[in-house]
């Protein structure tokens, strides 16, 4: 392994790096909007939009990324919309988010057991303090550990931006390896980076998972 | 007795699952002042009884009031109704993810919109009486279940409940814990606040009870005074009942 090879490219896949996060962090703060207001739905089960959100957590479960980010990169502009590439990965992982998010949160809300809201109706409480202050509580505490997998999901699921010419931590690595052939030094780059993304995610994750610990289970 | 105010009334209720009737054409009416007892085998509906009485379970057949004020769910006035109807669950119903004393605190300020200061006060004097100061700021999980269940009928009475319902508050404890918890619930009785208590634990009832409701089969089978009831049951179904919580001395073969 060459480390003067490494030291020269540090700085390109530290820019790539900030690529991956910057979609990354807009793509999963959409999702998460996305998951709760569709997990809401299903929950309530809200005639006709509960339907919909159905048919779209199954659709955007049931493919992968890749093909997700080629319908709307190459597809919509042949329908005359135009999408521009980061644009494109944002959008591909809030979707793709979304429809996991929403199962998280839904589970989450399940999970309340009907005789909290009954033991909040019994103290006078009406629906939507019920909903404020006893469920949405709850159900965000125990959807906690399942948001904090999706994070790690999705970040990871970046790596196939590359397929759509963004200048990722993958694309930037592929394009290395094939100008110059330096692949061991590549790919440990890459690995390094990628821990460097989500070793940070996964520990302030367990932090969450433990404050919130305290809000699982009825007793 | 009946010279004191009616705060409850169930009128002629009936109440069905699917088609099964678990409350048939029942009655009763409950006024101020009065501990009234609900005992009889699992099943025959005690649960739905305070459920209904509390606007949580809809009912097919007559009325239930409130003062006068007609007791369903599904209308706005529930809210009101239920802060002057305090009800406490067998599985205590704590809230999770809030402290002992937010859990007490929660509904005065939040549904009454009570001042802080005197809502606080309040609940540290009712968890100083139940023995529980020192657990304010614990988390539910934290708590035997005795003392959950103590802080659950705090929460309650935090409220100023003019009624409460309490169901099987003791069924869920283990043994030691089951004192604890009556002990509270007498002297409240000790106090006058009115009460309709279902329990299984009968020498409690026989000591807390102004009147004995025994249900059999979504029927009232027999009423009448603690000792009335306990001590000289007058139908068939209510010693029968009796008598499954007392035993007869073992005799050993050898003995014989
Ligand atoms: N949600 C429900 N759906 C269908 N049947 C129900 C439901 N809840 C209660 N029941 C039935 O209604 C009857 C009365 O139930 P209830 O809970 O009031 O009994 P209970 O007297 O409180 O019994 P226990 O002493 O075991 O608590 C039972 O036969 C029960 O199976
Ligand atoms: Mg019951």
């Amino acid at each position: 392994m060459n480390w003067e090879v490494i030291g020269s490219y540090l700085p390109l896949f530290w820019k790539a790096m900030w690529l991956t996060l910057q979609i990354g962090w807009i793509g999963i703060a959409f999702a998460t909007l996305i998951g709760i207001l569709v997990a809401i739905v299903r929950f309530y089960k809200v005639p006709v939009a509960s339907q919909i959100a159905g048919v779209y957590i199954e659709l955007f479960r049931n493919t992968p990324l890749l093909v997700q980010l080629f319908f709307l990169y190459f597809a919509l502009p042949k329908l005359g919309i135009p999408m521009r590439a980061d644009f494109t990965g944002a959008m591909g992982l809030a979707l793709l988010g979304g429809a996991y998010m929403a199962e998280t949160f839904r589970s989450g809300l399940e999970s309340v057991a009907k005789i909290q809201t009954e033991s909040a109706a019994s103290l006078g409480m009406n629906k939507s303090q019920t909903v404020w202050h006893i469920i949405f509580p709850q159900a965000f505490a125990r959807s906690v550990p399942s948001f904090v997998a999706n994070v790690i999901f999705l970040l990871k699921e970046t790596s196939v931006f590359s397929a759509i010419s963004l200048m990722d931590l993958m694309f930037t690595a592929k394009d290395l390896i094939g100008l110059y052939y330096k692949t061991t030094e590549c790919l440990v780059l890459l690995v390094f980076f990628y821990a460097l993304i989500l070793i940070p995610v996964s520990v302030l994750g367990d932090r969450l998972e433990r404050r919130v610990r305290h809000a699982e289970f009825g007793d | 007795m009946s010279k004191k105010e009616e705060i409850i009334r169930v009128d002629h209720i009936t109440k069905r699952y699917d088609e099964n009737a678990v409350l048939d054409d029942f009655s009763l009416s409950v006024h101020e002042g009065e501990v009234v007892v609900i005992v009889g085998p699992s099943g025959c509906g005690k649960s739905t009884i305070l459920r209904i009485m509390n606007g949580l379970e809809p009912i097919q057949k007559g009325e239930v009031t409130y003062r006068g004020e007609k007791v369903d769910g599904k209308l706005g006035s529930i809210t009101r109704i239920r802060e002057k109807v305090g009800m406490v669950f067998q599985s205590y119903e704590l809230f999770p993810h809030k402290t002992i004393l937010q859990n007490v605190m929660l509904a005065p300020l939040l549904v009454q919109k009570r001042d802080r200061k005197e809502v606080k006060e309040e609940a540290l004097q009712l968890l100083a009486r139940v023995g529980l100061s020192e657990k304010k700021n614990a988390y539910p999980r934290q708590l035997s279940g005795g003392q959950k269940q103590r802080v659950a009928i705090v929460r309650a009475l935090a409220m100023h409940p003019e009624v409460l319902l309490f169901d099987e508050v003791t069924a869920a404890l283990d043994p030691e814990m089951v004192r604890e918890v009556l002990d509270v619930l007498l002297s409240l009785a000790k106090e006058g606040k009115t009460m309709v208590i279902v329990t299984h634990e009968m020498s409690f009832a026989k000591a807390v009870a102004d009147r004995v409701i025994f249900l059999d089969g979504g029927h009232l089978e027999e009423e009448g005074t603690a000792s009335e009831f306990f001590d000289h049951p007058k139908t068939e179904r209510a010693k029968q009942f009796l008598h499954t919580f007392t035993y007869d001395k073992v005799e050993r073969e050898e003995e014989r």
